[in-house]
């Protein structure tokens, strides 16, 4: 990774407290796994950042190393690395999720 | 070259022999897939460490040949 693209990520990811690395937008995600992670961020109600790792070939590799995580979409909370969309919709669906959310104090419509 | 239902099943056993491992083929297409990884060493660890062990047994393939590949881990009940 590049230390441009490492500044970048790391200023995006503790610069908002909930972030999303995708593939395409959250109105126009380019790939399953991040629809579904957009649909559960909707679905918490929680306000995001998200970018769009196809449009940056620096940060779309350069994510994978930061987090020792081979795929995208990921999901950052208050700097953290939380998981990809499988450990999110399972999380989503157990309460974790929106519990996590709700105790690094970020709001949430729910 | 997409991987075979098979081989990826192999791969995970071979790095975590006690798995149980119910790999779904989602599309039909030999693509698709959805792997279930059930293991009593996952115990103690967290989901993001538990998918790393599955990322590693599949030694790199994994968001390279292997794009999509839904993924659940547990411990037995």
């Amino acid at each position: 990774m590049t230390d441009d693209a490492r500044a970048r990520i790391d200023s995006t990811v503790n610069g908002n407290d909930v972030v999303l690395f995708m593939k395409g937008t959250p109105l126009f995600p380019q790939c399953g796994f991040s629809s579904r992670a957009v649909a559960i961020l909707e679905h918490l109600g929680v306000e995001y950042a998200s970018v769009d790792v196809l449009q940056d070939q620096g940060i779309r590799q350069g994510i994978k190393e930061y987090s020792d995580w081979p795929t995208i979409p990921q999901l950052y909370v208050k700097g953290e690395f939380v998981g990809g969309s499988d450990i999110m919709m399972e999380m989503y669906e157990s309460g974790e999720l929106g519990q996590l959310l709700q105790d690094q104090g970020v709001t949430t419509a729910h | 070259m997409p991987m075979a239902a098979e081989e990826i099943e192999t791969m995970i056993r071979a790095a975590i022999p006690d798995a149980h491992v119910e790999i779904t083929d989602l599309a039909g297409d030999g693509d698709h897939y959805a792997a279930r990884v059930v293991s009593e060493s996952f115990r103690g660890l967290s989901r993001v460490q538990q998918q790393r062990r599955i990322y590693d047994a599949l030694g790199g393939r994994m968001g390279g040949v292997l794009h999509a590949l839904q993924l659940t881990t547990a411990c037995p009940q």
